[in-house]
This record gives structure tokens, sequence and C-alpha cells, in this order.
């Protein structure tokens, strides 16, 4: 019987010092809390983590506090990242701090863009043609791996070329996923998961709700569970 | 102020057509929805997933799996369609969004955007301006005239750049601006401002134009 599901202690055990690690969610929206909760118990560091922000701090938003940090947010009050692949970088306060006392330096990457490269690395392109960020700091400044930026004009119009961007290891958050790992992330949680799922050498589903195989219209999926390695059960629903 | 971002959010809302989808950015664009009119059906997008924003979750009845892009609980309308951030910003760089109604940091006449980096301050980050910017058919820049008096809208942006050439009307509570070839050119002027204050108020060449209009309250 197939059957992808283990503890989200065991489905961090092969991250290790260093390795990069994308994480989905928006602000805290959708990402996978256990498996963060898990990376802390296992207590890695030196990682780089891509993800849209850097998750909540504790007591954030102003309106529905969380009672703990959120998302990546977790990560960075445990002092687990050397470095930070994100669109925004303004409202979680231990980001500022850490880029102040020098444990943490950052790539900025537009929102967009940051999908496109990680979907990139998920579907097997060289990369994307983008209109956005000519001009910009994001043309002439080098990316999240040193590298020089280019240009091309197509029939005329010029693009900013970003290539792939590709971790050792993506998290998720599903509402609901079966035990091959196929998935659907509800309403906003959907954010980076789908575009997450498969980016990665080792891709993690942490769900709300786990299913037997073929026991839901399979239609309600959106992502095959062939991108999957594992999956855990007992993500919590955020409590406000 | 809440009188001049009122007004200002007012006039942005007349800007917009039936039909339209439109992304709002954070702060005073956010006060837009309020003065759409009944007969007007406008589709707000959230750039973090999904078209069909309504209004600001009351205490008790926010769903945790809903916040806007800027972290708010939210509701939606009956026509919500959730999706992915490539599906988001697909909508986006298509040219699918008809209107973004963004702050600035500076406009520059020919209509350059610095909006998301002051440098040696503390560290931000565009989120998905840029991507907006770019790719939403029509860009309306709705800010206060001034900051602390200094003009804001100039001749050149001293800030690095959202997006080179992007915007296409700002709105303040001394005017109407458009973003033209031949250069910025006031459409309406607040009664309250006569047009050498603002002038006086603005560090580029201000084109009035024959058919200059009053701008409402």
């Amino acid at each position: 019987m197939i059957n992808k599901v283990i503890t989200a202690d065991e489905a961090v055990a092969g991250v290790k010092d260093g390795m990069t690690i994308m994480v989905g969610g928006f602000l805290g929206t959708g990402s996978p809390e256990i498996l963060m909760d898990a990376l802390v118990r296992k207590g890695v560091k030196h990682l780089t983590v891509i993800g849209n922000d850097g998750g909540l701090a504790e007591g954030q938003p102003a309106n529905g506090p969380g009672k703990t940090p959120r998302g990546i947010g977790k990560l960075l009050e445990h002092h687990m990242v050397d470095h930070i692949i994100a669109s925004h970088l303004g409202v979680n306060p231990r980001l500022n701090e850490q880029f102040a006392d020098g444990t943490l330096t950052y790539t900025l990457v537009p929102q967009g863009t940051l999908a496109e490269k990680i979907r990139a690395a998920n579907y097997g392109l060289g990369g994307v043609l983008t209109p956005t960020g000519l001009g910009t700091p994001m043309e002439t400044e080098k990316d999240e791996l040193g590298r020089e930026k280019k240009t091309v004009v197509i029939d005329g119009k010029k693009f900013l070329f970003e290539r792939p961007l590709h971790a050792d290891y993506a998290f998720c958050r599903a509402s609901l996923c079966d035990r091959f790992g196929n998935f659907m992330s509800a309403k906003a949680t959907k954010n980076y998961n789908y575009v997450m799922a498969g980016a990665a050498d080792h891709v993690v589903v942490a769900t709300e709700k786990l299913v037997e195989i073929g026991t839901v219209d399979p239609d309600i999926f959106a992502v095959s569970g062939v991108m999957v390695n594992d999956v855990v059960e007992g993500e919590p629903k955020w409590q406000i | 102020m809440a009188d001049i971002k009122a007004r200002i959010a007012k006039r942005v809302a007349k800007e917009l057509h039936d039909g339209d989808a439109v992304n709002l950015g954070i702060g005073l664009p956010t006060m837009v929805p309020q003065f759409i009119p009944e007969d007007i059906m406008v589709t707000i997008h959230s750039e973090n997933g999904f078209t069909g924003l309504d209004s600001m979750a009351e205490d008790g009845k926010q769903d945790v799996d809903v916040i806007d892009s800027g972290g708010s609980y939210v509701t939606t309308l009956p026509r919500v369609n959730f999706f992915d951030t490539a599906t988001s910003f697909g909508i986006i760089r298509g040219g699918h969004v008809d209107a973004t109604v963004l702050g600035a940091m500076q406009v520059a006449e020919n209509g350059d955007l610095a909006n998301w980096i002051i440098p040696g301050k503390k560290v931000a980050g565009m989120g998905g301006a840029m991507d907006l910017v770019e790719g939403a058919k029509e860009c309306i820049i709705a800010m206060t005239h001034t900051q602390k008096g200094n003009p804001k809208i100039l001749e050149k942006c001293t800030l690095p750049l959202t997006a080179e050439k992007c915007v296409n009307i700002i709105i303040t509570e001394m005017g109407v601006m458009e973003v033209r070839p031949e250069g910025l050119v006031v459409t309406e002027l607040h009664p309250d401002f006569t047009k050498e204050e603002m002038q006086a108020a603005t560090g580029c060449k201000l084109i009035f134009s024959p058919d200059l209009k009053p701008m409402e309250d």
C-alpha cells in the first residue's frame, strides 16, 4: 500500500546545516507550522531560506495576534538562517535586527519573479524572461548566488533573464492531502505551496486533513502526489 | 489629514470603470472601495492569491485562510477566485489587471516611480510592486503632494526606481496630473490651491491644461 505519511521529525531528519530550503506561506498564512517546529527541535543552522517574507514574530499581526512566531519567523527566532531570499522583509522585526547585527543577509526578488524562478526550477525551464525590474536595481545588482543579471531583447522588446531557483528541501502546507501526496491548499493558503512542490530535491507536505487514497473526488486536488516525497499529518488550523 | 486622504481616495474611485479588475496598495489606496459607485462593478485583486476581495473581516468572523496582501483578515465576494502566487502574478504581468493604485516616495515627470526603498534605512522590499506597475494597464499614484513640505513629484527620481515610465496619473490633495508625451499635465486643480502654489510644491514644470477643471472634495 502506498503511504508517504511519516512524522514531522522523520521528515526533517535529512536537513543538514547549510542547506537551502523553501517554505510556503505569505506572512505566515499557508506556512507548514509543524515542519518549522520540527526544524527548530532539530536545531539545524546556517540555512538559506526561500520564501515570500520572514513570516511573523510573536504577537503579530496587530489585528489577530499569534501566540508564537509563524512560518519562517520560527527559524529566525532561533537564529537558524544565514541568508533569506524573499520579496518582502519589512514585517517581521527579527529580520532587520539580524541584518543590523550582521548574522543574516538577504536577496530581494520581486514577488512575481520569485514565483517564476521557483516555477522554472519545478518545471525544468532554463529560466524566465520578465519585464519586471528593468531599469531598477534588479537589473544592475547580482542575483542570489552572486551572478550578474542578463537582459535579452526579443522582437524589439527588452526582458530581464531570471534563473531557476532550486532548493534541497521544500516545505509546503496542505489543507487536504491523501496518503500518496495528492493535495490542495484552501483559499489564500495556496500562495507558494503549489509552485514549490517539485522545486526541491525533497518535498514535504504538512496537511491539516489526511484522507485515504480514492476517498475524495480527485478533482479537488491541485498538485499530484508524484511531486511529493513525504506527508506529515496534524498541521493545525491557525488560531486567532 | 483624514479629509485630504478621503479627497484623494474619492477622486481615485472616479478613475475606475465598470468591469475593471483593480489592485490596491496598502495605506491610502485601501480607502478607495468605499467611494466606488454602487452601479459600477469593480473586482479587487489581492496579489497574495485571489480576485474578489470585499472588506475587512469583523472580529470573531475571520477566516484564518483568508488574508489580504497586508496580512489583514478580509472577507470575499461570491465571485471570489483563489489561486497560487504564480497565477496571481500571471494575471498581473499578463495585463489582466486594469489598474493598480499605489502610494509613492517619488514620481518623475516622465512617469518613473520610486516607492520601495530608501538606501541606508530599514529593509522592507518591493513585494509585488514592481510586477504591478509593470503589468497593470494603468498605474495610478495616490499620495500627498509633498513629504514634510518637500516635493515628491520631480524632474528625475533620486531614489532607486520601482519601474521606468510606468505612471499614468498622479492624484494628490492639490489636483490631478497626467503623464503625457509633452510632460506632466494638470487636468484638475483643487480650489484650496492656486496654480502657483501647486507649482511651488512640485519639483518639475507643470503644464496646466487649457481645460483645467476644479478637483472636487
